[in-house]
């Protein structure tokens, strides 16, 4: 749901719920999802604040969807010690939430007597961040490991910890579990302004006030704009980084084992080639700096450009069809490192500049924004068993994306088959409809079930889905109209 | 049903070429012909054709395609056909082994012999790497056929058609049936493919045909607000609508054969076949639209039919073997052959003719040679995505042909 202008100039008056928070999250990004969930964890009365009507609508929308090991963070960097542990902890509760995990490993390649020269300082560097399984492999052996890999590679250091998750169900089970122990979502509700008075924030929604003791901002491409507006001042500026990324069909995926990262520059960490945790090839992303938060349109000339870098990488990636392109947004700052800064008098905290590492990091600046807030001695009582999400045929079929375990289509009683490309059920599609994070929207759905999103793109099953989906969206308009 | 009955044949895909191949297996007396189709009901892409003309070839007179789908399951039905609906088959395996799904959870089935008939859908947004806003409301014509013919949905009011290809006539109609009124048809090429009817309908529609025109933009944030497209003297041009809908680019549904064992041809995008319609694997034949892009109803009603009869003789041991005599390769200007390699020709059965397909209008000479000999050629115009058939009968010293020397189909412009 977009925000009308009149919405917008008219915050509505009111409370939106009576109590007081003790944390308000702004921002449902996959940042705001682990805050959200860490915060509840530790035992504080948390909202989080989405403006769109489904979460994960930003920067989080779009990415490579690699859990990154940190090995080639910058040595001492706070990224480096979130990107740590929020791989660490990532794979201590992936299965009891459900998520899957694929540790296929990374190759970081040489193309040229340039970069192979260059392999010796990644290697030493990976070592220094504490991924000590680091190490240099032949020519030969990268060949017999990536038998498709085009024959000019010339060398590279595997880092075997790399893994490929699912950019989507990870965040969703962080708000689903933060949700279960008691955090409240409030979708479509943009803040737009907010008053301090030493101790309690009352900010201005599009939905009416919401009053909290603590703010963190997890804002993502408007970090900067929320610090300005509510304290008056930012200490970064947020640049967008556009990243560009090109799809290969599911027929393409068993052409590279593992992740192919190139040598990076400072600027970025070049273009992957890697499968997806749905069993596609992903070739992205560019990066490309622009001023709008929003636009994350395509381009055919670097789509092309896109595929012919995977092609020269992967030459048999000639015949292969493509199933999609999209870009996504990283927010950017003027700094390398994230930013993240806490304003005790202000009981306001700012998580922002996640740039291309937030899935990774997530848990990580979690933890490390709770010890920061604990450290000023801020206190509460944590919970002691905290509650797993609820199962659904959804958050069951998150465990089985890794290719050959079973999905929900593969169990009695699925309904019947609606997206035949992703192979998404009926009784799936239901369930992202309903419970405590619907989708609202068509896009919100697809994050959840991936309908739509394989290879015909909807040619075959997207009237379908709109039926089913129609028929809730319409239900949860009319209720809303009656509340009103 | 007896579970225990081995399937003799088993059809992958209820269309047009699926059904007729199995009511032609039973009328040659196959006993348990089975069609496996994954949607809810059979009859393929015509079940959301709401518009004619379907049924000529098949039944004398003129359908809409929603009747027609509904007579050929009628057919199929009456001779015997079983049609299991809500499944989908997952795997094809060696050996004619396939993994289906259904409701009650996957299974594995076998069949002396397969028929793989998945027909074609049209190219995505995202595959033809248009640029522009990731929004809402860019459909192709078959998506907005099932929207507007199965379930009554609308939407859009004013879209753009992109692409003049025959199916931009369905869009048109379908459209009209909605009442959703198209601003403008935009070709890339300097000329409309579909000349008749297209040309013809869209002024008395009165929607402006843009000739030599590109989408090279689509703009929108939430849902599509406008377009641009470049005329090929550079000028840039912005169309109000909030809709695209995309026509043709047609392309086999072949991803079974893709992630399974079958061989592709890359021209084709279909599974590689023999003059009999038999994949690589010989126990698999192929029928219909999967086997190019692309053709109508009445012709894949016609392949399914013949091929049924090849498989038939197969069962009865009466076919030669899938020894490759030779392989038939396209190169300059020539876009696709089928079939794409020939196995024996000394009998008198198996396809007549070679399909051939063409990207665009070109005038001159098509040339098949062996072994650096000529073995056919004529002078001819070809056209964008029109048929040009040429007999095998007419091919010289076909039955002398050098064996493991491909034979060489081009096209020189003259
Ligand atoms: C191309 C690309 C590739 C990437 N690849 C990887 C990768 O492989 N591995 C990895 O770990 N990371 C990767 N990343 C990085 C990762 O995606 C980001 O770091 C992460 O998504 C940032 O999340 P966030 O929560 O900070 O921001 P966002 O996702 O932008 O979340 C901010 C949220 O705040 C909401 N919001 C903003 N203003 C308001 C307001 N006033 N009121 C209410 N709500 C508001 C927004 O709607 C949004 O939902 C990649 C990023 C990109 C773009
Ligand atoms: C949008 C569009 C419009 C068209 N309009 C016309 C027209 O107006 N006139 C005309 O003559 N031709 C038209 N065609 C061409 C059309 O392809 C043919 O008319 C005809 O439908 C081809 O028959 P077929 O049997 O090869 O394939 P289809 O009719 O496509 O049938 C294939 C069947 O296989 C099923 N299937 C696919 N995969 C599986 C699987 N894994 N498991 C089980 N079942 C599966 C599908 O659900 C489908 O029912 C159109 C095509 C398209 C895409």
């Amino acid at each position: 749901m977009t925000i009308s202008q009149q919405q917008f100039d008219n915050p509505k008056q009111g409370e939106l719920a009576s109590d007081v928070f003790d944390i308000a999250v702004i921002g449902a990004g996959v940042v705001g999802c682990a805050v959200a969930r860490r915060f509840t964890l530790e035992g504080a009365k948390v909202a989080i604040i989405e403006k769109a009507s489904d979460i994960l609508d930003g920067a989080s929308k779009a990415n490579s969807a690699i859990l990154h090991t940190g090995f080639d963070a910058p040595i001492n960097s706070i990224e480096l010690a979130c990107v740590k542990d929020g791989y660490l902890e990532y794979t201590k509760i992936h299965k009891q939430l459900g998520l899957p995990l694929e540790k296929i490993g990374a190759y970081v390649v040489a193309w040229n007597e340039d970069e192979l020269a260059a392999l010796d300082d990644i290697k030493a560097k990976a070592h220094q961040n504490g991924i000590k399984n680091a190490r240099i492999i032949s020519a030969k052996l990268l060949a017999q490991k990536e038998p498709h890999l085009a024959k000019n590679a010339l060398g590279a250091v595997f880092i075997p910890d790399e893994a490929i998750i699912d950019p989507w169900s990870a965040p969703y089970a962080y708000l689903h579990q933060a949700i279960e122990n008691g955090a409240q979502i409030f979708l479509s509700c943009q803040v737009i302004s907010g008053d301090f008075d030493k101790d309690i924030w009352q900010l201005k929604t599009t939905l009416g006030t919401i009053k909290t003791r603590y703010v963190i901002n997890c804002a993502g491409l408007y970090g900067d704009r929320l610090n300005k507006v509510l304290l008056g001042h930012s200490s970064f500026n947020i640049t967008p980084r556009k990243g560009q990324f090109v799809i290969f069909d599911k027929a393409a995926s068993n052409l590279a084992n593992s992740i192919i990262l190139p040598v990076p520059t400072p600027r970025t960490k070049g273009l992957v080639v890697c499968k997806t945790i749905f069993g596609n090839l992903l070739v992205g992303p560019t990066a490309e700096d622009q001023s709008s938060r929003s636009n994350s349109s395509t381009d055919e000339a670097t789509l092309k450009g896109l595929i012919k870098a995977g092609i020269a990488k992967i030459p048999s990636l000639k015949d292969m069809p493509i199933t999609a392109t999209y870009a996504g947004l990283r927010p950017a700052t003027q700094y390398k490192d994230y930013q993240i800064e806490i304003e005790p008098k202000n009981n306001w905290i700012s998580v922002g500049g996640i740039r291309s590492t937030g899935l990774s990091g997530a848990l990580g600046i979690a933890k490390y924004v709770y010890k920061k807030y604990s450290s000023l001695g801020q206190k509460h009582d944590k919970i002691n068993r905290p509650k797993l999400p609820k199962p659904t045929p959804l958050l069951a079929q998150n465990s089985k994306r890794a290719q050959n375990s079973k999905r929900d289509w593969q169990e009695k009683d699925h309904g019947e088959i609606i997206c035949h490309c992703e192979m998404v059920s009926k009784r799936e599609i239901l369930a992202a409809l309903t419970g405590a994070l619907k989708a609202n929207s068509m896009a919100g759905l697809k994050r959840q079930t991936r309908a739509t999103m394989g290879r015909c793109q909807g040619f075959y099953c997207s009237s379908h889905v709109t039926e089913i989906a129609d028929s809730y969206f319409n239900k949860s308009k009319k209720q809303k109209l009656k509340n009103e | 049903m007896n579970k225990a009955q081995q399937i003799d044949v088993a059809i992958i895909g209820a269309g047009p070429a699926g059904l007729s191949a199995s009511i032609e297996l039973k009328r040659l007396g196959i006993k348990r012909v089975v069609v496996l189709e994954r949607e809810n009901e059979a009859g393929g892409i015509p079940r959301h054709c709401g518009d004619f003309p379907f049924g000529m070839r098949e039944y004398g007179r003129v359908l809409t395609g929603t009747k027609y789908a509904k007579k050929l399951v009628k057919s199929a039905k009456n001779a015997g056909v079983e049609i299991w609906l809500s499944t989908s088959v997952v795997e094809m395996r060696r050996g004619g082994h396939l993994l289906l799904v259904t409701n009650e959870g996957t299974k594995e089935i076998s069949a002396s012999r397969i028929i793989y008939a998945c027909g074609v859908r049209e190219k995505t947004r995202s595959a033809r790497l248009i640029s522009g806003d990731r929004v809402q409301g860019v459909l192709n014509t078959g998506a907005l056929q099932q929207m507007v013919y199965l379930r009554n949905q609308k939407p859009f009011e004013n879209p753009v058609i992109i692409g003049s290809e025959l199916v931009a006539f369905s869009a048109i109609r379908t459209c009209s049936h909605a009442k959703i009124k198209p601003v403008a048809i935009i070709e890339e090429a300097d000329k409309v493919i579909a000349r008749w009817p297209v040309e013809l309908y869209a002024p008395l529609m009165q929607i402006p045909l843009h000739r030599s025109s590109k989408l090279i933009k689509i703009i929108g944030s939430n849902k599509v607000s406008a377009v641009e497209i470049k005329k090929s003297n550079g000028q840039i041009k912005t169309i109000k609508c909030d809709g695209v809908i995309l026509c043709g680019h047609f392309i086999p549904e072949s991803s079974l054969a893709r992630l399974g064992h079958l061989e592709i041809d890359p021209a084709t995008n279909g599974p590689i076949i023999d003059q009999f319609g038999r994949c690589s694997d010989p126990v698999y034949y192929a029928a219909g639209n999967i086997l190019r892009p692309v053709e109508t109803a009445g012709w894949c009603w016609n392949e399914g039919k013949q091929i049924a009869n090849w498989v038939a003789l197969d069962l009865a041991s009466k076919l030669q073997s899938r020894h490759i005599l030779t392989k038939i390769e396209v190169s300059k200007n020539v876009k696709l052959a089928v079939p794409q390699c020939l196995t024996g020709i000394k009998e008198n059965i198996g396809m007549s003719h070679i399909q051939l397909r063409f990207d665009r209008l070109m005038k001159g000479k098509l040339i098949l040679s062996n072994d650096d000999e000529v073995i056919y050629s004529r002078n001819l115009s070809v056209f964008p995505q029109r048929r040009i058939l040429i007999s095998l009968s007419d091919i010289k010293d076909l039955a002398t042909i050098k064996e493991n020397s491909p034979i060489k189909v081009e096209f020189i412009e003259a």
